[in-house]
């Protein structure tokens, strides 16, 4: 009985250890109470039996008073402090007590490609009257542990991410489906293969189309990190979790403008509640479905009733996605709505047939193109609405019957005439050969080639100098020292040298008006969409001053432009991520834009160009509403180079973060000019999270190009020809579609 | 190839006296001297960061052709012999604009006394080198300063693109391998020290002053 007793101690002293971690040591005198109960805890045996039954339940009161009112004041920021704290039950705990049996694959604790993922395959059991149902999935989530070092805090590296794939891969290939769970801060910021940012634009890329149902749990979304496995057909989140484009932590450095050191504790919890990380805020904005229940104060390691409700919200949220693909659901979806107890009224079969992978998939691009929708700011008319719908119904149909009822005609007649003419040339040759041969030889004639060369002269770019070049006055080339590059001549540097050193290549910075002109064929650029602007939807504390400066500043309305245009007659779409527009950030009005520019590429049949003139990652300012464009983004890319579309990234200066992990590093084909940087995050990020300096050139774009990060680098002074060439070369006959 | 003892007392007197190295900083070209970012007996650092990444402190503007220059410390030490004059005046190409007086730390002392008493071979060519096999074998029996080597022995071998080409001891005598200078593999630029050799009878010497910099030095 004793023995009992003073396991209870043990767990209040938890509890109250908990709390004063997450409310603080002033928090109604908890801090008294955690050394009152240790002092029994530690001298246990000093007591008798009926002070030790007093003390229980009178501490119990007291904890459930503090709960309640810990629960009642809770903060964002206190919220935070729930998904990291050690107590709290991680992807160990939901495995022993959601599942019914689990097997880890690709490690075990500490040995581990990377403890910080976890993936099994585990049963599920559903219960329907007396029968059993034993429901296969697989299980890939992060690990946080219960304090251990070796966890990262659930940060996965990209070899985690990687093996997340893998494993992604083989539950399609045995069509079972997938239960994601999130418990990251963000994914490990190392650029060692295959590199944070490109391992998770593959996962995105390759989730898009997943063949089975997935299901995300979200406890700690951590930016990039958990998106590398949570584009899912079902998002559930824990009511006391968090899913935010950056940590608290990091928003408040990037606020503060800190380039080492941590920022002010008051300034963390004021980023904390801008952001509007909470699962109502995130419910709100549509970017999750459903939040799960947890107890006051949070569910810990051991909450048995919460892994119940657990269990059941998983089995009913893959039904969910599952009835979504059948026609006949009706009945079920309703009966699955009101289903409150584990005992379930139907069995559902999990297992997908050809065209119900289809609707699946069909479903997770449409809903995923829907989310964040409502925060576009675009002026409406019902006219303009009208003439939208008309003239893309009006594209659609002509592309349509251009390309998909007269091009495949024209295909099989041409294949036709090509096989009879090759046919009938190899029976008359014996014939017309040696007739041949006389009539060249006396007419003198020679046969001629009917390959005609593409031409892409300098005369077909508008004229066009950069205010840089006005000055009269001379620079220094950053390489100087290294490469005793002499001073250049500012007109020559922006003029002639088209910002590039003559002696080393470095290339300076050039405004983004420079590529529109310098690139592509005079008069031939035609934005569309430059209605759509950036807004401020999280009402974020300055943020509107910021944009309304950047708008007056840049002449933008956000910061990506999308147009048609041609290079050497190409007619191609592009988009171009603008430095000077609040650092080229990606939000709501960035990712919508990209979405509908390759949207319009994929209808036309045209090659798609994505140029990053600058890009400092995902806009903290948009919270989850920007974060979502990762998905939203690389589902639009894989749609368009599944349905035959040639993609071109090509970086400049610097490119970071989010868009890089997502819609750009997706792309088959990325170039980056020389003195790019490009990567996951910057050495601050780097040093606060890994504890080590990183090398000045550890994101250089030759460190990229070795790492295969991307395939080649070019001169700016080349960049038109070198696009051209690389749309002849990779596009080949290929160029405006398969 | 013996060490002149009186020369390297010299040299000691000389350090023990006046432990630092003057670093006259010139300007790089001609211009217009704008701002002095130090005053004289600043204390000022040169680059820093594992990699020397954190630049060297601001010392002066040099401007010519509107282009402002920002003059930066090579080194750490104290500013002294600052040229004022020179403020908003046109100045040549390698003027001396201030000097930076720099403490020598027993590293220092002891690698340049070392370059005075040693005899040193010197890399021919940018190449890698790696030490000849019988040399390799008999420093990790011996260890440095045991190991003794004769005129036309082969000490190392430069290897460049899959080119290996000995390099045979050139002096008369019989020499003792005291200190190497390279890694073996790596990238060595022409006339970098290879190997230190110094004569026997001069090695109790050489470590005596080395003990007693190591003891007096801080």
């Amino acid at each position: 009985m004793k023995l009992e007793w003073h396991r209870k101690i043990k767990d209040l002293l938890d509890t109250a250890i908990y709390i004063k971690d997450i409310k603080g040591d002033d928090f109604l005198n908890i801090s008294s109470l955690v050394d009152e109960i240790s002092e029994v805890y530690e001298n246990f045996y000093h007591y008798d039996e009926e002070f030790i039954e007093n003390f229980i339940s009178q501490i119990e009161n007291r904890l459930k008073f503090i709960i309640e009112e810990g629960e009642r004041t809770l903060t964002p920021y206190e919220i935070v402090k729930i998904t990291r704290h050690p107590q709290r039950f991680t992807l160990q705990d939901i495995l022993e007590n959601v599942y019914d049996s689990y097997m880890e694959l690709g490690g075990e604790g500490e040995i581990n490609i990377d403890p910080a993922v976890i993936c099994a395959k585990a049963m599920i059991v559903r219960k329907v009257g007396n029968e059993l149902y034993f429901h296969q999935v697989m299980v890939i989530g992060h690990e946080k542990g219960h304090g251990e070092e070796f966890r990262l805090g659930g940060s996965a590296k990209p070899w985690g991410n990687e093996k997340a794939l893998r494993y992604m891969k083989m539950a399609e290939t045995e069509g079972i489906p997938i239960h994601f769970f999130i418990f990251t801060p963000g994914a490990y910021p190392i650029e060692d293969y295959p590199g944070s940012a490109q391992q998770i634009a593959r996962n995105l890329y390759y989730m898009a189309k997943l063949k089975v149902p997935t299901v995300a749990f979200i406890s700690e979304g951590g930016s990039g990190g958990a998106e590398a496995i949570g584009l899912a057909d079902m998002r559930l989140m824990a009511e006391k979790g968090y899913y935010s484009v950056i940590s608290p932590e990091g928003a408040a450095a990037i606020e503060a403008k800190l380039k080492e050191g941590r920022p002010p504790r008051e300034l963390v919890e004021k980023c904390a509640k801008a952001l509007k990380l909470t699962a109502k805020d995130n419910l709100e904005f549509g970017i999750i479905d459903k939040i799960i229940p947890e107890p006051p104060l949070g569910a810990r390691k051991k909450d048995y009733e919460f892994f119940k409700k657990l269990r059941l919200e998983l089995i009913k949220a893959t039904d969910e996605v599952v009835l979504h693909t059948r026609s006949l659901k009706f009945l079920r979806k309703y009966v699955l709505s009101k289903q409150d107890t584990e005992d379930f009224k139907f069995f559902v079969n999990w297992d997908l047939d050809e065209d119900e992978i289809e609707i699946l998939i069909e479903n997770r691009y449409k809903k995923y193109r829907k989310m964040s929708q409502w925060a576009v700011c675009e002026p409406k008319s019902t006219f303009k609405t009208f003439f939208d719908f008309g003239h893309n119904l009006g594209l659609k149909f002509k592309n349509e019957l251009k390309y998909r009822i007269l091009r495949p005609g024209h295909k099989t007649f041409k294949k036709f005439l090509d096989e009879l003419t090759t046919e009938s040339s190899l029976l008359f040759k014996p014939v017309s050969d040696p007739v041949k041969t006389v009539y060249n030889l006396i007419v003198g004639k020679k046969i001629k080639t009917k390959l005609p060369a593409p031409l892409l002269t300098e005369e077909e770019i508008s004229p066009y100098t950069s205010p840089l070049a006005l000055e009269d006055k001379t620079v220094t080339c950053p390489e100087a020292e290294k490469y005793g590059c002499p001073d250049i001549w500012v007109p020559d540097l922006y003029g002639e040298y088209c910002g590039v050193c003559p002696n080393c290549g470095y290339h300076f910075p050039l405004e983004y008006k420079w590529y529109l002109n310098n690139l592509f064929d005079k008069n031939s650029v035609k934005t569309f969409n430059d209605n759509i602007a950036s807004g401020n939807p999280l009402e974020f504390e300055g943020y509107a001053e910021k944009l309304k400066e950047a708008r007056k500043r840049t002449g933008l309305k956000s910061a990506l432009l999308s147009f048609e245009a041609k290079i050497g007659g190409i007619s191609l779409v592009a988009v171009m991520l603008v430095g000077e527009f609040r650092q080229g950030t990606v939000g709501v009005a960035e990712g919508e834009k990209f979405i509908r520019a390759i949207e319009l590429a994929k209808v036309t049949r045209r090659p798609f160009l994505a140029l990053v003139h600058t890009t400092g990652g995902i806009r903290i300012h948009e919270g989850t509403l920007g974060l979502i464009q990762m998905p939203r983004c690389t589902m639009a890319v894989r749609d368009y180079v599944d349905a035959g579309g040639l993609y071109i990234v090509v970086y400049d200066n610097n490119s970071y973060a989010g868009p890089v992990a997502s819609f750009l590093g997706s792309a088959p084909y990325q170039f980056a000019l020389k003195s790019t940087r490009l990567g996951f995050a910057g050495p601050r990020v780097i040093k606060e999270t890994t504890g080590q300096d990183v090398p000045p050139d550890y994101h250089s774009a030759e460190n990229a190009l070795k790492r295969g990060h991307i395939q080649g680098i070019w001169d700016r002074r080349e960049l038109r020809k070198k696009l051209f060439t690389a749309l002849l070369t990779m596009g080949g006959k290929n160029l405006y579609y398969r | 190839m013996k060490i002149n003892y009186q020369n390297l007392d010299l040299i000691l007197q000389k350090f023990k006296t006046n432990p630092y190295k003057v670093y006259s900083v010139l300007t790089p070209h001609t211009g217009y001297i704008k701002e002095f970012k130090v005053k004289e007996g600043d204390v000022v650092k040169g680059p820093s960061g594992k990699w020397l990444e954190k630049p060297g402190t601001p010392l002066f503007i040099l401007e010519r052709e509107k282009n402002q220059k920002l003059i930066r410390a090579k080194t750490n030490g104290i500013v002294q012999k600052l040229r004022t004059d020179l403020l908003n005046k046109f100045v040549e190409a390698e003027e001396i604009v201030l000097e930076i007086k720099h403490p020598l730390s027993k590293e220092e002392i002891i690698s340049e006394i070392l370059l005075s008493a040693l005899y040193i071979i010197r890399a021919p060519e940018t190449a890698r080198y790696i030490l000849s096999p019988s040399l390799t074998s008999k420093l990790e029996k011996q260890g440095l300063g045991k190991v003794k080597v004769k005129k036309g022995e082969e000490i190392l071998i430069m290897a460049f693109m899959k080119r290996e080409t000995p390099i045979y001891f050139p002096e008369e005598g019989e020499f003792i391998v005291y200190h190497i200078y390279f890694t073996p593999f790596q990238l060595v630029e022409r006339d970098q020290p290879l190997i230190g050799f110094c004569l026997e009878e001069n090695l109790p010497y050489l470590q005596k002053i080395i003990e007693r910099i190591k003891e007096e030095w801080v």
